[in-house]
């Protein structure tokens, strides 16, 4: 199947299974919304789908075949946006984002437009440890949004954006998914227009296995 | 490659403008090396006799004041998460911070232990394998230390934890730097102890990036 799969995952951390049987299905030009309470494993989920925690059951599939097996091609495909901003204090926002391009191998151009796409390019030579949280936030977005990897994973995305910033994000989401892309938004508020796919995951009551390792 | 140097270049960028952390690292080097002959007295012959020692394990202590947030800070403001979805490997980012630890303090240690070696009053020719060994030394003391670093991440009471996985390994350095600067000194062959030093450094260039992935990955887990 095209697009980005997740067939029976389940997730441990520390010793506490956060979520188990979770699937998905988003196909290109699509998004999704992963909602539920507290504590359901909205941000695990996110952190799966980006590599940076493993499943402990299920895969996850890029057109079909298990990313498990290709994982510097996965990381090439998506952007992540986490809870934290990543913005060193000292640089300028220019060269934050400037760093994370050319770790991508592109050039200063893609800064320029990622700024204008967030609507923060007078903030370009502002050091950032001036922002306020919103033009933190604006910038870290404004990060996920440069290059072209085909998944967006948002976490949050939109918690202290102001309206402005919202549709900046909105209207930046939209082109993505107009390109084909796709967009994963962990959030309590509804972002995508009616119809998008939802994924509502419960909260498991927490309790200790000794038994999963 | 270029994400290589984008790293050591913020690496490098960001401890010029942050300022303090190289500074204090060279200060400490300095001072606690200047208090000795405090401690000791100022014998000529004491002084010559225990310099290269003290020069030694005085920079291997500077050297691991600045490991602690090596990786810590990465990790706390979300930007190692950041590093580890991009499509550099781990490895990469590990050898390529190593390399900007070192610049920012291994060759500070390197500049001014000269310096120190005029207040042991060392002979004119030990300073040539005093520089020498701190050249293969101290790159060695970034790398094995960044593996300690890497461990850390996300633990409490990291400084400590840190130097107690770390001196134990700065040892064998220690041993043949300070083995190499004595030998000039008293008149035997320096050779082998830099060839020593030397071989530590080309094991720790593939081994520790290896190690000290594999501990990252780990602390994010």
């Amino acid at each position: 199947m095209n697009g980005f799969e997740g067939q029976g995952l389940a997730c441990v951390r520390g010793a506490r299974l956060v979520f188990k049987q979770v699937g998905f299905h988003v196909a290109p030009g699509a998004a999704m919304l992963v909602a539920g309470p507290n504590g359901a494993g909205k941000s695990s989920l996110l952190r799966l789908m980006a590599g940076l925690l493993q499943p402990i059951g299920g895969e996850l599939l890029w057109n079909g075949a298990p990313v498990a097996q290709d994982p510097d091609g996965h990381r090439r495909r998506i952007s992540y946006v986490g809870h934290l901003d990543a913005l060193k204090p000292a640089l300028s926002v220019a060269e934050n984002l400037g760093f994370w391009a050319r770790m991508d191998g592109q050039g200063p151009e893609v800064v320029t437009a990622a700024l204008a796409r967030l609507r923060i390019e007078r903030l370009a030579d502002v050091p950032a440890r001036l922002l306020s949280s919103g033009q933190r936030r604006r910038t870290n977005l404004a990060r996920a949004t440069m290059g072209s990897p085909a998944i967006w994973l948002l976490d949050e995305p939109t918690v202290g954006l102001d309206t402005d910033g919202i549709a900046a994000l909105e209207q930046a989401m939209a082109a993505h998914l107009d390109g084909g892309g796709i967009v994963i938004a962990a959030s309590h508020v509804q972002m995508f227009e009616a119809g998008a796919h939802q994924l509502v995951m419960e909260a498991l009551k927490p309790e200790l296995r000794d038994d999963i390792w | 490659m270029s994400t290589f140097w984008a790293i050591v270049a913020r690496d490098v960028r960001l401890a010029v403008r942050g300022g303090t952390e190289s500074v204090m690292v060279l200060v400490f080097f300095v001072l606690a090396a200047i208090l000795f002959p405090f401690g000791v007295g100022p014998e000529a012959e004491v002084l010559r006799r225990i310099g290269p020692g003290v020069i030694w394990v005085v920079a291997l202590l500077a050297a691991m004041m600045s490991l602690e947030r090596l990786f810590s800070a990465d990790h706390e403001d979300g930007t190692l998460d950041l590093l580890a979805t991009s499509p550099a490997p781990l490895e990469i980012v590990f050898l390529a911070k190593a390399i900007a630890h070192w610049l920012t303090t291994g060759l500070p240690l390197l500049v001014a232990a000269p310096v120190l070696g005029v207040f042991y009053q060392l002979p004119g020719p030990a300073f040539g394998v005093l520089l020498l060994s701190m050249l293969l030394g101290t790159p060695s003391l970034s790398l094995i230390g960044g593996v300690g670093a890497a461990l850390i991440v996300g633990a409490r009471r990291g400084g400590v934890l840190l130097a107690l996985l770390v001196l134990p390994l700065y040892v064998p350095v220690l041993i043949f730097a300070v083995a190499g600067v004595d030998a000039v000194i008293f008149d035997a062959p320096v050779r082998p102890s830099m060839m020593i030093l030397a071989a530590l450094l080309l094991a720790a260039i593939p081994l520790c990036p290896w190690a000290g992935g594999a501990a990252l990955r780990q602390a994010l887990q």
